[in-house]
This record gives structure tokens, sequence and C-alpha cells, in this order.
């Protein structure tokens, strides 16, 4: 008989109990719930890091860097971390400013965030990246840093793939900038929300902002295993990062520094020119050779964040806002280079092509007498000569009758309108559909156009046309009288399509406005098939080692409604310009029996402000190789400002003198064949 | 009883025949529990810094080495020996309690409870268990002619002799080991046949006991914490309740066939604190899973078996009642540490029999395996 009876029993069953619980609960634990845990301590124990992947570089057409990376030791800042002290950092970061030997002030502006009322310098990025406060420090600074982590916690110091842009100004607006990616750009981005890490940029203009997705790669991502004090402990897993794809342009690095210096120039020989433009395509393919906007700016400025000021002064008017380019975003009246358009909409509309027209020096339009350039009368002349002379008062006379056809101050119900039709063939009014971001469409004013306006402007004027205008009226009675009747004619039929306003429009003046890309699209389409092209920047994205990714063709957006005869006897037209037209002073010794240039001037009156200068070209004229428009804006006579700068680019691209003589057998072409990037991604031009 | 028993027999070992009467499955439970300990404290220390990774590993080898010598002495020593040299056995464990509290003792983790003898850390609170079991085993069972029921005098004796290693324990304070003391205490009393009321007395002072120790703010807040933690670990996930939370994690995370022995991650990067000592287990479920971990129990739970087998067989009270307290001691040493780090117990420090890594512990423990085989040897002998 057991000594202890019935007691052991009752242990005998808690422990059989007790067995069944934990082995209950474990399966509890480990089956049923282990893979809610299993991927719970995957979290807690690994930590992700993205490796930023290199971004891919920008090429000219030859193989050469327009914007390549270089390696830089970067100190950034995690304000994360930072604000997680009990100073909020500010201990952290006046020992930072110290070692840096930069203003705390300065450092502790540039990891603020962007928000309203803040001036840059200010963090426009995510608040869970690094914020980079340096973007060139010596090793040894970098060494003093991350040998005291402990005295600079959540300040990093790493080496980072920086963007570097060899030519400088050249081509900056084209070109673009990075800026870090903000927190909505982060979320659109599937995969990067979660795990990210290292600064991320974004192109924000340019070239950078359109190819981005190919520019920018794929980043890595190294799942590093950390003990419970964060410390890493071995990686678990690796993904390499993807390196961008190469970015290979039609810009020929040598023609767009060629543009550049021939611009700025012809801006300091203007008194009082305030911009410039340069555009150069290729004739036969539509392709951007070159395209140049003064003022410029060196965009590695954008890289490690903008100092002080320097986005005021990007976008102030004093410093000419050097961020805008004047090719595809600026818009200025085309003056005589529209002619182009007028001419083929005049015999579109009928009028013979070898017709003989009289050129006076002035013909009433409506109730206003409308004046050749300086008045001088040129006496009949084929529509060739109105165009080498640049005689307006036949255009005047096109677009007069042309608006009587229409049924005058009582419109038709449908309006033919062929100078607007014909401007609207070659591109004008429209984006161009350029491979840049933001880009302008101009202005083909007509009668819509006049209507909203008039819509838009119509309490106003009417309430001037009652008041007059006292406040003018102090210093220049006469032209208060004038405005004041123009008030109340605008508040009455302000929306009519005036005689005066079709008059204007047929030599580019008045409402017309395009960019210097629109027009170089418009003659790239005389010049060429008469097909409108939309201009292309981008050739084609390669992968580093080589291999085509994707390639870019400029695609034809339309053909001109014009004969191929009509398109022939304005492009011989052109050709006399230089010869014996209005630019036959700017291209005095020039050897145009060796390369003829096909062109056109334009003189725009702006209100108030000195012309826009103008000259439209391609050559040879025969045979067109290039498209070159050069704008000069408050630059006076087309011929006198921004012919002497096309004729300096067509100097140097093929290699003339000064005074007219061959010097050297340069002969620029543009590029057939894309350079090739061998698979050890060294670069080399294609032999042409 | 029969007669041939009352005659002393004479002082002879003869240990070839006492090892081959000893329990197989008990000694196979026992090793193959040591093996399981030495693989995972060498996994959970293998990568600490300034350490051969095998370091822990060897030290917990030697200890069990050492551990299975003293099971020997204890497995052969005659019971009738054992149970005059009681006395002796405990008043010497209380020395150590005592000395613990001196300046001799050493801290760590807040406790007083080690002493330093001859080059070795020793945690006397760990041979208070045996010493305890034996002395309670002892006096109960010394009964009433055939009541079956210790005697009234006994009784008191007895109580007084759990309440001052008790006493003694918490003064250092280790709450875990008091517990452990209780627990026993309470399963001797309720096997020696104490009356029903005595029981429910028992519960009773207990019971209000513990209402005074909570009320008179007489435990550390840290223990307050982890009680209040228990009850809902979500209240500080990464302070108390950190324990609790990281060692579900690390116990779930296993799943079925665990990650692999030395392939854990939370194991790796040291989430569970004292992760080769009381928390030695969350490493068994993370890299064994739960076929591991169930193994674990199932080892203890032949132990326990086994242990509660010797006693049923035992035709002697003292015996009976060793055997019997030495199964309440580790079942709810069990019970207590595996429920921790799967969220049915409370955060108490307390290792795992045979698993955990620790010295004094490990000799404790073969101590009381060797006391079972002794106990079922003397059946097999006089019965």
């Amino acid at each position: 008989m057991n000594p202890l009876g019935t007691r052991l029993t009752v242990l005998h069953v808690v422990v059989i109990a007790m067995l069944v619980v934990l082995t209950g609960r474990l399966w509890q634990v480990q089956v049923m719930q282990g893979t809610k845990y299993a991927s719970t301590a995957t979290a807690t124990r690994t930590r992700n890091v993205m490796v930023p992947a290199v971004r891919g570089q920008i090429l000219d057409a030859q193989g050469r860097p327009l914007v390549r990376n270089r390696t830089a030791l970067v100190v950034s800042i995690d304000r994360m971390q930072l604000q997680r002290m009990p100073d909020g950092g500010r201990e952290v970061l006046k020992r930072l400013a110290a070692v840096l030997e930069r203003p705390f002030d300065e450092i502790e502006k540039r990891v603020r965030p962007c928000g309203p009322g803040i001036r840059r310098p200010c963090w426009p990025g995510s608040p869970y990246q690094p914020i980079p406060v340096h973007d060139h420090v010596s090793t040894r600074k970098a060494l003093q840093i991350l040998e005291r982590q402990e005295e600079f916690p959540g300040v990093i110091a790493d080496v980072q793939a920086i963007r570097e842009y060899p030519l400088g100004r050249g081509a900056a607006q084209a070109l673009g900038y990075l800026q870090p990616v903000t927190q909505e750009e982060l979320e659109r981005r599937q995969g990067l929300r979660a795990s990210f890490s290292g600064v991320d940029l974004v192109g924000r203009d340019g070239l950078e902002a359109v190819y981005d997705e190919w520019l920018r790669g794929k980043p890595g991502l190294r799942r590093i295993a950390v003990d419970r004090m964060g410390r890493e402990i071995g990686i678990e897993e690796q993904v390499a990062p993807v390196t961008g794809d190469t970015l290979i342009t039609s810009i020929d690095g040598r023609v767009q520094r060629i543009v550049e210096t021939a611009i700025t120039r012809a801006v300091k020989k203007a008194p009082r020119a305030d911009g410039a433009a340069g555009v150069v395509l290729d004739a036969q393919t539509g392709r951007v050779v070159a395209l140049a906007s003064y003022p410029s700016y060196d965009p590695s400025m954008w890289v490690g964040g903008l100092a002080e000021g320097a986005y005021e002064r990007l976008l102030s008017a004093e410093s000419g806002r050097p961020l805008v380019s004047r090719a595809t975003h600026g818009t200025f009246a085309p003056g005589s280079t529209f002619k182009i358009s007028s001419v083929a909409a005049a015999v579109y509309d009928g009028y013979p092509l070898n017709g003989i027209y009289d050129c006076p020096g002035a013909i009433n339009v409506g109730s206003r007498a409308f004046h050749n350039f300086r008045g001088i009368g040129l006496g009949p002349m084929n529509l060739k000569t109105a165009l080498i002379k640049s005689c307006d008062t036949i255009f005047y006379r096109f677009a007069y009758q042309q608006w009587l056809r229409d049924g005058g101050m009582k419109p038709r119900a449908n309006p033919k309108d062929p100078m607007q039709f014909m401007a609207r063939q070659f591109g004008f009014g429209r984006p161009t559909g350029v491979d840049l971001p933001g880009e302008s469409g101009g202005r083909i004013p007509d009668r819509t156009w006049k209507t909203r306006l008039w819509e838009a402007s119509k309490q106003e004027n009417c309430t001037r046309a009652k008041t007059g205008y006292p406040e003018v009226a102090k210093k220049d009675p006469s032209r208060a009288g004038y405005l004041k009747t123009l008030a109340n004619e605008n508040c009455l039929e302000g929306f009519v399509w005036r005689p005066g306003d079709a008059a204007n429009f047929s030599i580019g003046q008045g409402d017309v406005l395009v960019t210097p890309l629109q027009l170089a699209q418009a003659y790239a389409a005389i010049a060429s098939d008469g097909k409108l092209r939309s201009p292309r920047l981008g050739w084609a994205l390669v992968r580093p080692d080589g291999r085509l990714v994707k390639k870019i063709d400029p695609p034809v957006s339309s053909k001109l409604p014009i004969s191929s005869e009509l398109r022939n006897y304005i492009k011989t037209a052109l050709a006399g310009v230089p010869k014996e037209g209005t630019a036959a002073g700017t291209f005095s010794g020039f050897p145009l029996d060796k390369l003829s240039i096909a062109g056109k001037t334009g003189t725009a009156e702006v209100y108030g402000k000195a012309d826009t200068g103008w000259f439209a070209t391609f050559a040879p004229a025969d045979k067109p190789r290039y498209v070159v428009v050069a704008m000069v804006s408050q630059g006076g006579l087309g011929g006198g400002s921004a012919g002497p700068a096309v004729r300096e680019i067509y100097e140097k691209m093929f290699g003339i003198s000064k005074d007219g003589k061959t010097v050297k057998n340069l002969d620029l072409r543009p590029a057939v064949k894309l350079p090739t990037i061998r698979p050890d991604g060294t670069v080399s031009a294609a032999s042409q | 009883m029969s007669v041939a028993a009352r005659r002393r027999p004479p002082l002879r070992i003869r240990v070839s025949s006492q090892v081959t009467r000893m329990d197989g499955p008990l000694l196979v439970a026992a090793a193959g529990l040591s093996a399981i300990g030495v693989l995972l404290v060498w996994s959970s220390t293998r990568l600490w810094n300034g350490a051969e990774s095998s370091a822990f590993a060897s030290r917990h080898l030697m200890n069990i080495a050492i551990g299975v010598l003293l099971l020997a002495a204890a497995t052969l020593i005659d019971v009738r020996w054992l149970r005059t040299l009681t006395p002796v056995f405990y008043l010497v464990s209380m020395l150590g309690l005592v000395l613990v509290l001196t300046p001799l003792g050493g801290t760590a983790n807040g406790s007083n409870s080690w002493i330093v003898v001859g080059g070795f850390q020793l945690q006397p609170s760990e041979f208070a268990k045996p010493a305890l079991v034996l002395m309670m085993a002892m006096l109960l069972s010394r009964t009433r002619e055939n009541a079956g029921k210790p005697r009234i005098p006994d009784l008191l004796f007895a109580l007084g002799a759990a309440v001052l290693p008790m006493g003694l324990v918490m003064m250092q304070p280790d709450l875990g080991t008091t517990l452990v003391l209780i627990a026993t205490t309470a399963g001797l009393l309720v096997l020696a046949g104490i009356r029903k009321l005595w029981i429910f007395l028992l519960i009773a002072v207990s019971v209000s006991g513990a209402a005074a120790v909570w009320f008179l703010n007489l435990l550390e807040p840290y223990q307050v914490a982890r009680f209040t933690a228990f009850l809902d670990p979500s209240t500080d996930p990464r302070g108390v309740g950190y324990n609790s939370t990281q060692s579900l994690i690390a116990v779930g995370s296993g799943e079925l066939f665990g990650k692999g022995l030395f392939h854990g991650g939370q194991t790796t990067g040291r989430f569970v604190p004292e992760q080769h000592t009381d928390f030695v287990f969350t490493v068994a479920g993370e890299e064994l899973g739960f076929i591991g971990a169930v193994t674990i129990v199932a080892l203890l739970g032949v132990i326990l078996l086994r242990g509660l087998k010797i006693a049923r067989e035992s035709g002697d009270r003292f015996c009976a009642l060793v055997a019997g307290g030495v199964v309440c001691w580790f079942g709810f040493q069990t019970f207590i540490n595996v429920g921790m780090t799967i969220g049915v117990m409370p955060i108490t420090g307390l290792p795992l029999p045979f698993v955990s890594y620790g010295g004094t512990a490990t000799f404790a423990n073969m101590i009381a395996i060797g006391l079972l085989q002794a106990m079922h040897i003397r059946d097999r002998t006089f019965t």
C-alpha cells in the first residue's frame, strides 16, 4: 500500500495537466501563430538599407558627357534621430558646424523642412531621408566625424555619387537638375516608400526630369541583421543596385558651346539686350543639336542643396531668370521670320505664286495706315523679293483682303482665316512636344482668343472708357486720350477680329508669340521634306554596358499643306536673304558660294521695350543640314543682333574665319550613328 | 514493512549492482536534457564578445560532469544514512543562505545570491531546494502509528524548516526560488496527508500573506511591473513587457521545425535577455521549433512521471515524500519557466531544470536525480 495514498494521484493529475497545458500552448504559439511571429521576428531583427543606384549619364551625340557622376564625401544628417534628442540635436549640429567650418546658422537652416513661409535653404525632401549638409568634405573631416560617432549621433559621412556638369553653364536649362524626392512623390512611387534610405533624387527639370524613369536606375537593397542594440551583425540578403540607363542625346557639345558663345556675344553687343536663345536642329531628322538660353547658370549649384538666396536669384527678374529657358519657355513676337507661314497662307489661299505684287510705303488697312519698314516703298515685286527685302505692305494687303473676304467687321459663320490656319500648320500656337518639361506653346491669336480676352478684360476696359487714365494724363495727356479711346473701343467691340489684328498677324506682330524652338521646327519643316517633326534631344537610352534599351526618334506630327513647289520657292527665296536681302550686311564677306545660307530676319516690336531680333536659317541652302535660329530679346534689328550670332555659329561650325576664308576643314555634320559604348563603359563617337 | 528491514544492514556499497538497479528512463531523460542544454547554451553564447564560441558550453559541460559525480554519490548513499545526515545537509544549506547575505555574497541582476568557494561561484539557494525536500520529508515521515498523517509537532517543525529558507532567499531577494520553495513545501504538506482543514487554512494564510505582500509594498517595483506586464504585455512592450514580448516572438518564430541549431536570428541578435540561463527555452523554441520544444517538455515530463512512479512504488514514507518533493520542485519550476516564455506565466527568474546554464542549479538537479535513484534502488533492495 502506498504510504502517501491518493494524494500522489492528485499530484499525478496535476503533472499531466501541466504537460498538456504547455504542449497545447506551444502548439498554439509555434504552429498556429508561428507564421505571424516569424514575420514579426524578421521585422525586429532586420533593417532594410537601400543602396542608391548610380544615376545614368547624359552624353552628347559624340559620346562626350554632358552630365556625369563623380564620387564625393557627403556629410548628411538624419533628422529623425536628431529630433529624438532632448535639445533637438542643437549640440550635435553645433559640433558639426565647428568641424565643417561652416556657420551653425546655415547648417540649421539646411536641415529644417521646407514649408510655407520658409525660404531656401531648407530641406524639400522626405523627413526620413538623410539631409546632405556638405557635399565635398575632406577625408580628414569625414574621418573626424566617423571616428567620433558618439559625439555625432545622427550624422552620416559616406561616399556618394553626385552630378557633375562638364559644360558648366552650357545647356543648363535643357539638362535640368536633381532635387530630393518629396514625400508625395515617394508615396506615388511604388516600392520606394517602405524601403529607402540614402538621398534619393529626382530629375526636377529638363532631360533629367523627362528621362528620370530610365536615368534613375533601381536602388539595391541590403537587408542587414541587427541585434537588440541595433548593431549590425550580418547581411541577410543583398540585391545589388542597378545603375540607371545612359541617355545619349543628339546635342553636340561642340555646337552647344559655339551657340552659347555666339548668343552671349550678341547680348553683350546689344546695349539693351536682356536675353537670348539659340537653337540648332538637324534639318533632316528634327533632332536638337544645340539648345541654348542666355542668361544661364551652373546646375552644379543644386548639388547638395542650394545656398541661401540662390533659388531667388535663379528666378529673379534682375538676374534674368536663368532657370527658365528662353528657347522653349520664352515666347516672343516672331516678326518677319513669321512670313514663311504668311506667304504659304497667301498662296494656299489662291494668290499666284509667281504673281507680281506692289510694295508701297504704306497701305490703308481699315481706317489706319500701315507702313512698310521705315516707310519706304519698294515698287512691284514677286513673292521671292517680298521675302528677301521683307516687304510688309504686301502681307498687310493679303491679310486685309482675306479679312474682308471673311466678312470684315461682320464675319461670316465659318471664316477661313488662312493666316491662322497656316500658322497652326507650321506648328505655332501649340507646344512642339519636345522632350523637355513645361514647354510653352506660344500664341496664335484668333477670333476665339479675342473673345475670351474681351470677356476677361471687359469690366476694366469699360470702367476705363468712362474714367479715362488720369494718372497717365498728368505726364502724357495725348497718350491718356489714346488709351481712353482704346478702352472704349475694347469695351464695346473688343471681341471683334479687326483689320489691324489681321495685318499685324501677317508679319508676326501684334499678339503673335512663338518660342525659338517652334520657329526652328517650322524652318526645319521647310528645309527638309515639308513634314513637321516634334524635336527631340534624347536619341537613345542604353545600358551602361552599351546595350540599347530604347531608340528615340523625333515623331512626324504633321505635313505642311503646301506643295513642294511652294516649299522650294520659299527655300530659294530665303537663300537670297543673306546674299541681297535684309541679312546681306551681316553676311558681307561670308563665303556664301561655299556655304549657302537660307534664312529670314525678324525684328519684332515690343511695346515699351527694344525690338526682339531674330534670324532663322538653314544651311546649306540647297541640301539643308542644320537649322539655326537665334533670338536676342531687346536686341534691336534682327539682322544686326541675331544675324551676327548666327553668322558666328556657322563660321565656327564650318571652320570659316571672320574674313570669309576657310581656315580649317571642320565641316561639322549632325551625327548619324549613335556613339559606341563598349561593355567596359568606354565611349567613342561612331565613325560618320 | 518486513522484519528484515528493521535490522540494520552492513554498510557496504556494491556499485555494480546499484547501477544496474537504477531507473533507466530517468537517467536517459536527464542525460538528454543536459545534452540539449549544452547545445542550446552553445548556440546562445557562441557570438558573445571576448570569449571562445564554445566557452560557456564547455563550462556547462564541466558543470554537468561534476553534477554526474554528485548524482552518483547521491545514488550510492544509503537511505538510512541519508536520513540521518539530513539535518546536517539542511543546516549547511541554511548556513550558505546566511553567508550570501553577508559581505561574502556576490550580486548579480540585483540579487545577492552568490558565494565564492574555492574559485567556484555557488548559489546556495539552489542547494536549499533538495535540502528542504529532505528535511521536510524526514520530519513529515514520522507518523503516529498507522495513521498515515504527520504528528502536529512535526508538522509545525516542518513548517518552520520551510519558512526559514524561504525568508533567507526572499532577503536576497530571489522571488523565483522563494516561489519554488513555497510550491515544494505546499506539495509536500499535501502529499504528507495533512487534513483538508489544514490545507484550506494554509491556502487562506498564503492568500492573505500574498495580499499583505502586495498591499504592504513588500515586492520590489520591478517584480510588480513584471506581474502587470504578464497580465498585459502590451502595456510596455519596450520596458518590462519586453522580455515576454521578445520571448514569445522568438519561440513563435521557430514554427514547427525551427530555424535550425545555430540559425536562430532572434537568438543571434540577443533579443531575449538571459537567453542561456532563464530564457534558454526561447532558444529551443526558435532553433528547434515545436518539435524540439515539445521534446524538452516531454523529457521533463519523463522525469516527473518517473519521479511519481518511484514515489508510488516506494514502501517507505520518507522515500515517497523525497520523490514526491522532487516532483513538486521540478514540476513547478518547469511550468513557470516554460510558461513564462510562452506567455502563460509571469516572468520569474528561474532556470529550466537540466537545460539552463548554471553550475549550482545543475549540481542541485543532478543531486535530485541521484536522490530519486537512491529511493528507487532502496525500494528494489528492501521490498
